[in-house]
């Protein structure tokens, strides 16, 4: 059977849909990727975050899931439902905080959403990046 | 426990081990028994892809996301055979006479360290790039400067064959970097050197080290290691440490030797960098070339260095403030950037320093003084107009809040780039530089070493890397750390055939 799209799966389980809209408001373009272009943004999300310390790990969910309660008691939804202007502000709200917790905690988090993207050959493409090892030569 | 004997063992094979190794190898065929040990892997040549993510993870300490202690500044740390010089600029540097000077080490001289340096420039055949292969972000920046009133000066750098790739950071994909991995770790195994690779030092024991010896990760790049895996103690009569200003002084405090100086870990510094951005309206060479041609050497006066740089995708979308359209305005721009790195002389600083976890892993503490915010501000203020200078529409300043400056921005930029919205954790900073932690100086009340790099109260045991430095050098650092290390080699040499 085929998943619903953004079904829950791999380290952030249920939080998946969350961190998914989280990561659109932090990467606009994310917004048009399909399921599988998503999960592979996610994997690469994933895979840092399992070659890090258990505790690194461990704060990274717990901020996400922080993130989600901010949600809630401000706008009485979760990430996932939020529209991109509330989304926008809840993000600068974290990434101003007068909390060094919080403010560290986006900045972790902004971090692997833009590993999950930036590092994708396609983002680098459609920006016009074009850095090769034969350099000069691949130019002339 | 398996168990090996040397005369010297050198632990780490960046700027500093590597250096101590060539020097030593010569005595090699007069029956003196060396041993390196690195815990990073040696590449092939054909491992080196340039591709971000797998570079990053392969070569750089937690893949280039070392974070100190407060989580406000990333430290990029090569972990390979050749250490950080796998993936450093090649930017070749001799250090400033007030800087030596005024460090007051008993017994070190700025034209020793001058001389010392110069031989390795030679030995790594730095020189000045031609014109024709100067690309548009390097000479924006000399035209920026010169608009702006500034005189930017040419970097000599150590390429060889270099083809301009642009990748340097990711490790030269063409071999052309003449690190320690191409010029002095080749020269030191030819002439009998063992150097073991994915052999992690845990701890430094009277005359001895404890190694573990890795097997290789699965699916990571990388050969496997000249040794079998396992623990080794490996004794020898002398012990030189060269893991690096973060490195070395995690060692020696998770070694906890009987009479080791109190100041271990002290007096860390690492000019703290910002990485600033501007958008031409056309496109320019930017990805292509040797990235960091030009520089301007404003430390003295106004405590920073500002350097022309490139860097890939991620590196560059982590290290501007701010997410959302904003960000990804800049982003989408990729063709029509000039980046310029900005960095602080910070200067050593109680509570700035390295310590250790309760697994005996280094943690770095590490606070932003006024002063280097105040100097990375100067910096940001300098670059803009800089960039303005050179034609640039539109600027990212990262101590603006919008951290974007406008044209019409121009003419008031000292009060769009303020102390006030430099925030940390928000405000992206990296250093490349790490310095201190095991500073020379003369005696245990007021450093870890002589001038020679013998610890004080333990004569078997050297340092020769980064950590010896007193304070910033308040330039790039790797032909001064060469030139100590060749000094450390000498004594040791003298101290050997004794
Ligand atoms: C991205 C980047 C760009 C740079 N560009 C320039 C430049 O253009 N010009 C310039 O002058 N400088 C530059 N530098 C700085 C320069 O590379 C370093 O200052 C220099 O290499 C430091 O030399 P070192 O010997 O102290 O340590 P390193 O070169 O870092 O070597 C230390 C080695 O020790 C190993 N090690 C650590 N702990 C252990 C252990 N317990 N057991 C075994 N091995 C261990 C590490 O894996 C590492 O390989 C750059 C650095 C970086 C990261």
């Amino acid at each position: 059977m085929t998943p619903p799209p953004s079904a829950p799966t791999g380290t952030f389980g249920p939080m998946e849909r969350d961190l998914r809209a989280l990561a659109v408001g932090i990467v606009p373009e994310i917004a048009r990727l399909d399921d599988a272009g998503w999960r592979a943004v996610a994997t690469v999300v994933e895979e840092a975050l399992a070659s890090r310390p258990a505790p690194l790990r461990r704060k990274l969910l717990l901020f996400v899931r922080v993130l989600g309660w901010i949600s809630v008691a401000r706008y009485a939804a979760r990430p996932a439902s939020l529209d991109a202007v509330r989304l926008g502000r809840l993000l600068a709200s974290v990434e101003r905080s007068r909390l060094l917790l919080l403010r560290r905690g986006f900045w972790g988090l902004r971090t692997l959403v833009f590993m999950g993207y930036w590092t994708r050959p396609e983002s680098a493409a459609a920006i016009g990046y074009r850095a090769r090892p034969e350099g000069w030569e691949a130019r002339r | 426990m398996n168990e090996r004997d040397y005369d010297v063992v050198v632990v780490g094979s960046g700027a500093g081990g590597g250096t101590v190794a060539q020097a030593l190898a010569p005595m090699v065929a007069d029956g003196l028994r060396v041993a390196l040990f690195e815990k990073g892997p040696r590449l092939r040549d054909d491992e080196f892809t340039g591709r971000e993510i797998e570079m990053a993870s392969a070569l750089y300490e937690d893949g280039g996301g070392f974070l100190t202690a407060d989580g406000t500044l990333t430290l990029a740390l090569g972990s390979a055979y050749g250490g950080s010089t796998v993936v450093y600029t090649g930017t070749s540097l001799t250090a400033p006479e007030r800087v030596i000077r005024g460090w007051g080490v008993p017994g070190l001289d700025h034209a020793d360290v001058v001389a010392r340096s110069r031989r390795y420039a030679d030995e790594n055949n730095v020189h000045l790039l031609p014109d024709d292969e100067i690309n548009d972000n390097n000479r924006l920046f000399v035209e920026g400067c010169r608009g702006a009133g500034y005189a930017a000066e040419q970097f000599p750098i150590n390429v060889k064959g270099c083809l301009g790739s642009s990748l340097c950071n990711l490790g030269c994909p063409n071999a052309a970097k003449q690190g320690t991995n191409r010029v002095q770790l080749p020269r030191a195994e030819a002439l009998g050197v063992e150097v073991v690779t994915r052999a992690e030092v845990l701890r430094v024991e009277e005359r001895a080290l404890v190694v573990r010896v890795h097997d290789e990760p699965q699916g990571a790049k990388g050969l496997p290691s000249e040794w079998a895996p396992g623990d080794y103690r490996v004794r020898a009569r002398i012990v030189v440490l060269a893991a690096g200003a973060v490195g070395t002084p995690a060692l020696l405090l998770r070694s906890a030797l009987p009479g080791l100086p109190a100041r271990v870990g002290e007096g860390f510094t690492c000019h703290p960098a910002h990485i600033l951005v501007a958008e031409h309206a056309r496109e320019i060479t930017n990805d292509v070339g040797h990235p960091k041609s030009y520089y301007l050497d404003r430390a003295e006066d106004e405590g920073f260095i500002l350097e022309t740089c490139m860097y890939f995708p991620f590196t560059t979308a982590k290290n501007l403030v701010g997410f959302g359209e904003a960000h990804s305005r800049f982003m989408n721009a990729f063709r029509r950037l000039q980046m310029i790195l900005v960095l602080a002389c910070d200067h050593a600083t109680p509570g700035n320093r390295v310590a250790i976890d309760r697994d005996g892993r280094a943690v770095v503490h590490y606070r932003f003084t006024p002063d280097v915010v105040r100097s990375l501000v100067r910096a940001t203020r300098a670059s803009a107009r800089i960039f303005f200078a050179a034609g640039a529409v539109r600027v990212h300043a990262p101590s603006a809040d919008p951290p974007c400056l406008e044209v019409s921005d121009a003419a008031r930029i000292d009060e769009r780039v303020s102390e006030r919205h430099f925030l940390p954790g928000r405000t992206s900073v990296s250093a490349a530089h790490p310095m201190g932690g095991c500073g020379m100086g003369r005696d245990a009340g007021d450093s870890v070493t002589d001038a020679w790099g013998r610890v004080h109260g333990l004569p078997w045991l050297r340092i020769a890397d980064a950590s010896l430095f007193p304070d910033s050098l308040e330039i790039n650092p790797y032909l001064s750390i060469m030139a100590l290390a060749d000094r450390v080699a000498e004594a040791v040499r003298a101290e050997a055939t004794r």
